[in-house]
């Protein structure tokens, strides 16, 4: 390691700290929305470590969350409370390289399609057990604050970027990129493209799932219909897009606006919701291709051509 | 040339490629030997391309073996082939855009046949591109670089795993005069260091001049084999290139 | 035997739904994931007809069609011929006409919201029933199968014998050879699209016939069983994608008669899967170099 990687490391470290001490000066409200953001903070980033170097664009989230949320409403009763996100993790990880290894080796839109509806499907297959035993969803009564579902957020998202970061810099993450740029150059230069797509993206598999197991407390009551929402998924491809997946911290600028923006759109016009949803999309591919990423790699290019000049 | 002399590294034996009721490959057998430059010719559509294709496992033959020093590759995938030592440039040369130059030649020696990673692999990388050529554009985007650029770095990457056979398809094509020059000695320099390699050429003056051997295909059949000057001279191969009429 | 029947009636109108799609896909490159959207207006503007005028969901097909095919023409005119120009390989344009269609569907549920303000709606036309072998049937199932059935074979005999239908299937096949012939790429993608959203809103009046439609949930429940029966009957291949839509409406319909009508959607998505594992070509589908 370098002395910038040294720095960048110290620096984000001091960042997540200063995050994780926000429940003592701030306010309820803006609690509740910080654990939104956490939340998809973990969601967008985890997203972005397989959906941007290799432009599989999945929708999966909302799959992997519910489950998430359906293994601590189940285990709650039954197993200490700090084993449900590391189950929630590994159901999530087998999960998607389940998905993976029947989808990955195909193109683009057969993934995007599968993992749209693979939310739908287990919504449906839970609700279908859920009225076989005669109920509708079931309460998570635990003691579990929000404060320590925002910190368990913040610690999970400082390990998301740890892990994409060292990926990053390994030779699968080069790998992924390779893929990527053209997947037929990268299957003739010794490269398991299936096998290298399949391990990365059980990493959002998983920090999807475990983001609903930690989730799951806030609600009280979990019903299918909204721990497998799709709107869910849709919400985290605009995020990650909007921030720009070029940058381990491009994510995360595309989830703080985009956070408060459906926060205010929800809250006063529950309807417009759809459309704002809808022109984010537009905008991703009209006028930021890059997300705010690139805005600010163009800046920045700009600014050391002015430099040189 | 004493070529009884050295091994046989790349076998094929009886390869046959059907797509649908076409064949596009009928019962190949050649072998390639070390260190020598191999050239497989023929006219547009005689399964040059699938050939190659084959041997480096974009395709999976319908019938025979190919083998690499003994051991069979044939069915295995792309990747794997890649990992035992056959490596291979594109028709259409594919560099790696979003990737930088350096970057580009990396990617041949992460994963291949002798990997290396870090530091290692940029120190060789460097020297492969000084070798083809291009010490001078490391810090170019590949977006920008010229045609023949392209095809070096192509050459480049797939020099960087340091194959036991490499397969070079149509990499001369589309340069002009003074490019093919300058192509045609980077070949020479490849071929003076002892690698072997198998070519598909279009380009004649390359064929004689880099190829020790010869194999010519006409529909998807060999119909010759030798040193260039036997299979140009040879009267099938001439019907070949340049139809029936003549014979009339 | 009713299963079967139920099935095929409801298969018909998939497969002109897909039919559409395929269109989209195969000769324009277009994955139109707004496609299910354009369904459910094509189904709202039946519903709206009927409901404001007494006007008969079979005469709004002839208002239908030609709105849905300028309005689908000029999706692609302005919104998706830009991508394809800009566009630096298939999998780029893939992305961006993913990303782009997706937009175009939550603002058209956006749009369809703020104009109904909820969700569902149908309405009763031809409610009657009809006997089929020794059981009844709803004569507006019967009816839009028939005319599903009409269109669709309109469209076949089109595409296979008259020289505009040929220059689509060439562009399919090949738009680069097919531009070397001197056939107008642009053009004829242009118009493959505007047909293909014309025939899916057809296919959303003809099902409202029978189908309470949700404007809200139902576009993007559609689109997907679209896709499912266009990559199980393979791109580009009509007699695959009617054979296919056959296939899920009948499965559909076993499963919501035998087991549970909850679990529909979980029908189709089985069957992809079992494609998609055994022969991601498609059933008939050929292997592509």
């Amino acid at each position: 390691m370098s002395a910038t990687d040294y720095r960048n490391l110290a620096i984000s470290a001091g960042l997540v700290g200063l995050v994780a001490l926000m429940p003592f000066y701030a306010s309820g409200y803006v609690m509740t929305l910080a654990v939104t953001v956490a939340m998809f903070t973990v969601l967008a980033t985890s997203w972005a470590l397989f959906s941007g170097p290799t432009h599989y664009i999945s929708l999966a989230t909302a799959a992997f969350y519910g489950l998430g949320a359906y293994i601590t409403g189940l285990g709650i009763d039954h197993l200490p409370y700090w084993t449900l996100p590391l189950i929630a993790g590994v159901a999530g990880a087998i999960v998607a390289a389940l998905v993976g290894v029947a989808t990955l080796r195909l193109s683009g839109v057969y993934f995007v399609i599968f993992t749209l509806g693979l939310a739908e499907l287990i919504r449906q297959l839970v609700t279908f057990a859920q009225v076989q035993a005669g109920r509708q969803g079931f309460y998570v009564l635990t003691s579990i604050s929000e404060t320590m579902i925002y910190w368990q957020l913040v610690a999970l998202a400082a390990v998301v970027w740890l892990v994409g970061w060292l990926i990053w810099r390994s030779r699968l993450g080069f790998a992924l990129r390779i893929i990527g740029n053209d997947e037929t150059v990268a299957r003739h230069s010794g490269i398991n493209t299936a096998q290298a797509k399949v391990l990365l993206f059980m990493v959002p598999g998983a920090a999807a799932a475990i983001v609903g197991a930690i989730m799951a407390p806030r609600y009280v009551y979990i019903e299918p219909s909204m721990a497998f929402g799709p709107i869910l998924s849709f919400q985290v491809v605009i995020m990650a897009l909007l921030g720009g997946t070029r940058r381990l911290w491009g994510p995360i600028a595309g989830v703080i606006p985009f956070t408060l923006l459906w926060e205010v759109i929800s809250g006063n016009m529950p309807n417009q919701t759809y459309l704002l949803l809808g022109v984010a999309f537009l905008l991703i591919v009209y006028v930021l291709p890059g997300g705010f990423v690139g805005l600010y790699e163009k800046a920045l290019h700009r600014w050391r051509e002015g430099r040189a000049a | 040339m004493a070529t009884t002399m050295t091994r046989d590294v790349l076998s094929v034996r009886g390869l046959t490629k059907r797509f649908g009721g076409l064949v596009a490959v009928n019962g190949m057998s050649f072998d390639v030997r070390e260190h020598e430059v191999m050239g497989i010719i023929g006219p547009n559509g005689s399964g040059k391309s699938t050939m190659i294709n084959m041997i480096s496992g974009a395709l999976q033959p319908t019938a025979g073996t190919i083998t690499l020093n003994g051991q069979q590759i044939s069915g295995l995938p792309a990747y794997q082939i890649n990992r035992r030592g056959v490596s291979r440039t594109f028709q259409l040369v594919r560099p790696l855009n979003e990737l930088s130059v350096m970057e580009n030649v990396v990617a041949g020696a992460a994963f291949g046949h002798r990997r290396r990673w870090g530091h290692e692999a940029e120190a060789f990388a460097e020297t492969l591109l000084q070798k083809v050529g291009m010490g001078r554009h490391i810090h170019l985007p590949v977006a920008s670089l010229t045609y023949i650029d392209t095809k070096r770095l192509e050459l480049a990457r797939v020099l960087a795993s340091e194959p036991e056979v490499l397969l070079l398809d149509e990499w001369l094509a589309g340069l002009n005069p003074t490019e093919l020059t300058t192509g045609i000695e980077l070949i020479h320099s490849l071929r003076a260091e002892g690698r072997t390699i198998i070519v598909v050429e279009h380009v004649m003056d390359a064929i004689r001049s880099l190829c020790d051997r010869c194999v010519v295909m006409s529909s998807g059949a060999m119909i010759a084999e030798g040193t260039p000057a036997e299979v140009l001279a040879d009267r099938e191969v001439i019907r070949a290139y340049l139809g029936d009429e003549d014979d009339a | 035997m009713f299963i079967i029947i139920t099935g095929l009636l409801l298969g018909g109108t998939y497969a002109l739904i897909a039919m559409g799609l395929n269109l989209q896909y195969g000769v324009a490159r277009i994955m139109n994931l707004a496609n299910g959207e354009i369904l459910v207006a094509g189904g709202l503007a039946a519903f709206w007809v009927y409901t404001a005028g007494q006007v008969s969901p079979i005469l709004a097909l002839f208002l239908v069609a030609p709105v849905a095919f300028a309005v689908n023409w000029l999706l692609y005119r302005i919104m998706l011929e830009p991508l394809v120009l800009r566009a630096k390989s298939r999998g780029a344009l893939e992305v961006d006409s993913i990303l782009a269609t997706f937009g175009l569907s939550f603002i058209m549920i956006g749009i369809a919201l703020m104009i109904y303000g909820g969700g569902y709606f149908n309405y009763s036309y031809l409610s009657t029933r009809v006997q089929i072998f020794d059981s009844s049937f709803a004569l507006n199932r019967v009816v839009a199968f028939a005319l599903a059935a009409l269109i669709a074979l309109a469209l076949w005999l089109w595409l296979s014998f008259t020289r505009p239908g040929m220059t689509l299937r060439a562009v399919a096949v090949s738009p680069e050879n097919a531009r070397l012939v001197g056939i107008d790429v642009r053009r004829v993608s242009a118009l493959a699209f505007a047909l293909g959203g014309a025939i899916t809103a057809m296919g959303g009046a003809l099902i409202s016939m029978f189908v309470t439609l949700d404007a809200s949930t139902d576009g993007v429940i559609f689109t997907m069983k679209a896709l499912i029966i266009v990559i199980m009957g393979g791109v580009g291949d009509i007699r695959g994608t009617v054979i296919a839509a056959l296939l899920l409406g009948i499965a559909e319909t076993a499963v919501g008669a035998l087991i549970s009508p909850g679990l529909t959607l979980a029908a189709a998505y089985v069957l992809f899967l079992l494609v998609l594992l055994f022969r991601p070509q498609g059933l008939f589908g050929r292997t592509t170099l």
